[in-house]
């Protein structure tokens, strides 16, 4: 393929003219060299990156670093515990190759190197990581509004050294009791639809003890038992809380729950500022993966072009390359969803192949993007999208065949699984769309929010699941629901809705059961907070 | 510009802490397979780490999710035969699906437990948690063995390393005061005449004077700049010395029968039982001694290899192991400074008026001397006169006297907890 840039001229350095290494083995100059090189080349593609830190640990560093989902400073808690003995098992039995790559969403932007790993990966991972994540970062809309990366480190590092003095005071039973209930509602500590303020952990700490007192007054101002007068009046007019429904389960908690400690509302603050955190990564993961992927193969085959790498190089690289985006057909034994790799990369490659190569059908589903300046496009692709909207705007006929997608309608109320579309002229949209409503958190996740609390009785806490095509709760549902309670400190009662239909209802402590005995604590007047 | 780091050298095992976490909560789970493990183990690798499995049920992680059911549109790669319109059974096409969202992949059933490995500390850790060895009061200063570090003030030598800085400063700073202070005292009272004369007027200055005077105080200032900033013996060192430090000392004899009523699986628990207590005790406390005994019609000191694999055997007198260990109490190990601890096997066979002997010598001579003593009978058997003497030994000392009894090899562990399990003084 030609591109604007001129290929045919040498750089007047005559150190860049021959390939930067010959042999497989890597040493801290050759990493210095690719990265430059790497580096050079991603600026004249108009990457723009946050500096790069890139560090080299070992095989037992990676894995304690995947089973901290990558946070480089974590707070302990077993659960990562048990995340690194798994990730330790399937290495050590061989089911598992250790990490590609880990690259940490900061400023600088962290990207570790295994020691064991040949030249090739290394600088394979330069390109991948330090470059194509790192500007994915800088640059994707959910990252730009959902975090700071200049700061996230600290942030990590205050919410540690908190844990660990909560520790110290309260007990570690008492800390991971809470943390664990924390975990099970992480993925409800984001408010979908407001952006939030990115996290900074001086801010934090400066804030904290403002936040005690704000929190003590508003508590009190909900749960006031002191008589009114007029009392009659007021309640004709049934006052609701929350006056809209919560959808930011974490969030209500820290600031609505009746008997927490405010030691306890911080946790809570801690993971669900984590669960912020993460949250882009987990709707961008098939643009971030597809787009580090598509750098990385493209950085190194213009490395390669420009005789700065060897064909054994090359060969290396390729085959780890088509080993990465290798997508198993539904019906293999290896088959585990759609890789985001190789889903990713597809588009992206192939939103280059419009820009550059339009063919007719290109020109008829993207007149605006066909035979456009491929560099742009793909910024702007990369910039202002998540997965479920960049397939939606990007995904082409011919991805969608060279894939061969398909999709089947699975409706529980038909003895038969219907095939309902195919990578075919009929068949394009509505894959498309379904694709994409498949990377759709919302349709992903159960949609799950806090309906009502019980102000003026037992402080019962109600939350409604709105069904998306009448699909239930899962089995882990009760077990969830006891930790809701434990948080809570009263009765919680979740119902399953479809439509205005409650089809199941769930409720910890379980109705019926001897409350005297099984649950004492709800009984008692709420502490002074 | 690119910062390249490495981070091979520092941060290993920086998940140790989230792995106790996680032995911590799994504890049951794992004690359970600990004390299951000693039952299954040969006597040669009782002490090996052990692969531990949990339920996957119990460490999961729950999270709302959706189940199965509902309608599911769901999009596939690798079409080969579909076209639209095409239905499929459902049986076949969920074994296709299988991972596809996730959905259908939770509804089998069955799920692996979650196994992994600990090691021979930790597990050595969870097989001796929560056990002592009881009573253990008598502490005694006992010469040279053991020493704490601790400070003992300043003192004028010692090495670079332990050089206290802010008592060398301040005692360089007192050196520096006492001797300049006569020259600077010399000083101000030059400068004084130096101002008088320079005060005079013009005319009347004796200028040779001026410039004696300023010459004397160059002087004196240039000798009190060669005076050094810091001097050797200014500088001070904390010193730290050994004190001697009560420790217990403590000795446990371990009794065994090896007479001929004892079958080789009897023997095999009596050494099991052993093992256990000698890996509890090696592990647990490191200054304990231990004595091995065994016995049939004549007892015999032996050393730990013979006690274990020696195979000599013959008819049974319980009490020569009870006179013997009575004798090396008396000249090895005095009541007085040390903890007596004795441990005793048998399948409670004797010797027909031998038991009575032994409920003599243990009541007169050994219960007042030892701070606990323990007898374990392997026998499916009824009890026999040795273990209704020793029933009223336990009646004339209940604190320091226990006994118990091993059927077969999975009382073996349990028993011993029981045995040495932490009680909390009364």
């Amino acid at each position: 393929m030609l591109d604007t840039y001129p290929t045919g001229t040498t750089p007047p350095d005559a150190k860049s003219s021959g390939p930067i290494s010959t042999s497989s083995e890597w040493t801290f100059e050759l990493v210095q060299d690719y990265d430059a090189a790497i580096g050079e080349l991603a600026d004249e593609f108009g990457l723009d990156t946050y500096p790069n830190q890139i560090e080299i640990i070992s095989s037992e560093q990676m894995m304690d670093a995947y089973s901290s989902v990558g946070m480089p400073v974590g707070y302990n808690h077993w659960s990562f515990g048990k995340q690194f003995i798994s990730v330790e098992n399937n290495y050590q039995r061989g089911l598992m190759g250790l990490a590609y790559e880990i690259v940490i969403n900061s400023n600088p932007c962290i990207a570790y190197l295994m020691e064991e790993n040949t030249m090739t990966m290394q600088a394979l991972v330069i390109a991948h990581a330090s470059y194509g994540h790192n500007s994915f970062f800088k640059g994707n809309y959910l990252f730009r509004s959902w975090t700071d990366a200049g700061s996230i480190i600290d942030y990590l590092i205050f919410a540690k050294n908190y844990i660990s003095r909560c520790e110290e005071r309260y007990g570690l039973d008492e800390v991971e009791a809470v943390l664990d209930s924390c975990h099970a509602l992480m993925n409800y500590g984001v408010d979908r639809y407001k952006r939030p303020y990115p996290i900074s952990a001086v801010e934090e700490e400066r804030r904290q003890k403002e936040r005690e007192e704000y929190r003590q007054r508003q508590l009190n101002d909900l749960w006031r038992t002191i008589p009114k007068m007029g009392e009659g009046e007021e309640e004709k007019s049934e006052h609701r809380f929350p006056e809209e429904p919560q959808e930011n389960l974490l969030y209500f908690i820290e600031k609505h729950a009746p008997l927490l400690e405010n030691w306890q509302r911080e946790l809570v603050r801690i993971v669900r500022k984590l669960a912020q955190y993460f949250y882009p990564q987990r709707q961008t993961q098939v643009m971030n993966e597809g787009w580090a992927s598509f750098w990385h193969y493209t950085l190194l085959t213009e490395l390669y072009k420009r005789g700065r790498v060897t064909d054994g190089f090359m060969m290396e690289f390729l085959q780890s390359h088509t080993n990465v985006i290798y997508q198993p057909p539904f019906d293999s034994p290896y088959y585990s969803g759609i890789n985001p790799y190789t889903l990713g990369f597809s588009i992206f490659s192939d939103l280059r192949r419009i820009c550059e190569n339009p063919t007719d059908e290109d020109r008829q589903w993207f007149p605006d993007i066909a035979g456009s300046n491929w560099k742009e496009t793909l910024q702007f692709a990369m910039r202002d999208f998540k997965d479920e909207s960049f397939i939606l705007q990007f995904l082409s006929p011919k991805v969608m065949r060279d894939m061969k997608l398909f999709c089947i309608s699975d409706d529980d109320r038909e003895n038969e699984i219907l095939v309902d579309a195919i990578h075919d002229e009929d068949g394009y949209r509505q894959l498309r769309a379904n694709l994409a409503g498949q990377y759709n958190l919302g349709n992903r996740e159960p949609n799950i929010q806090a309906f009502s609390v019980n102000t003026r009785g037992d402080r019962s806490l109600t939350l409604h699941h709105t069904q998306h095509q009448r699909r239930p709760l899962g089995k882990d549902t009760g077990e969830v629901m006891r930790h809701l309670h434990r948080l809570w400190g009263f009765d919680v009662h979740l119902h399953s809705l479809h439509g205005d239909e409650i089809t199941a209802s769930y409720h910890c402590p379980e109705l019926g059961r001897d409350r005297a005995e099984g649950d004492e604590e709800s009984m008692l007047i709420p502490k002074p907070i | 510009m690119s910062y390249i780091i490495d981070r091979r050298l520092n941060g290993k095992k920086k998940s140790t802490v989230n792995r106790q976490r996680f032995l911590r909560r799994y504890k049951a789970h794992i004690k359970k397979a600990v004390g299951e493990a000693m039952n299954s183990r040969s006597i040669t690798d009782m002490d090996k780490g052990e692969q531990i499995s949990i339920p996957t049920r119990d460490i999961n992680e729950p999270i709302f999710s959706h189940g199965a059911g509902g309608h599911v549109e769901r999009v596939l790669p690798g079409n080969k035969e579909f076209i639209t319109g095409d239905r499929i059974p459902r049986q076949g096409q969920q074994g296709g699906s299988g991972g596809g969202g996730g959905g259908a992949s939770d509804s089998g059933e069955g799920v692996d437990d979650f196994v992994f490995q600990i090691s021979q500390e930790e597990f050595l850790d969870f097989m001796f948690e929560g056990l002592q060895l009881p009573n253990m009061i008598k502490r005694r200063l006992a010469g040279n063995e053991s020493f704490q570090v601790v400070r003992a003030g300043i003192s004028n030598e010692g090495t670079p390393g332990r050089i206290n800085v802010v008592r060398s400063m301040r005692a360089a700073n007192a050196r520096r005061i006492a001797l300049t202070s006569g020259k600077r005292r010399n000083i101000r009272e030059l400068e004084m005449e130096l101002d008088v004369e320079e005060g005079k007027d013009p005319a009347l200055r004796d200028m040779r004077r001026i410039e004696q005077l300023r010459g004397r105080i160059a002087e004196i200032r240039s000798r009190i700049q060669r005076v050094p900033f810091l001097d050797d013996f200014d500088l001070k060192y904390n010193l730290l010395v050994r004190q001697p430090r009560p420790r217990s000392k403590a000795v446990m004899f371990c009794l065994m029968d090896v007479s001929g009523s004892m079958n080789q699986a009897t023997k095999d628990m009596a050494k099991r039982f052993f093992l256990l207590l000698y890996l509890f005790l090696q592990r647990s406390y490191e200054y304990t001694e231990v004595v091995f005994i065994r016995h049939h019609t004549s007892a015999k000191e032996v050393d730990e290899e013979e006690f274990f694999y020696s195979r000599e055997t013959g008819g049974t007198i319980v009490s020569s192991a009870l006179k013997l260990m009575r004798r090396i109490m008396l000249e090895r190990y005095p009541a007085s400074e040390w903890n007596i601890y004795g441990a005793q096997a048998s399948d409670g066979d004797n010797w027909n008026d031998d038991s009575s002997t032994c409920h003599k010598i243990l009541i007169n001579d050994i219960m007042p001397e030892v701070q606990y003593y323990s007898y374990v009978e392997i026998t499916p058997r009824d009890h026999q006169a040795l273990w209704e003497e020793y029933e009223s030994v336990r009646a004339l000392f209940p604190e320091h006297f226990t006994m118990e009894q091993i059927v077969d090899v999975q009382d073996i562990y349990p028993v011993f907890r029981q045995l040495f399990s932490h009680k909390v003084a009364a």
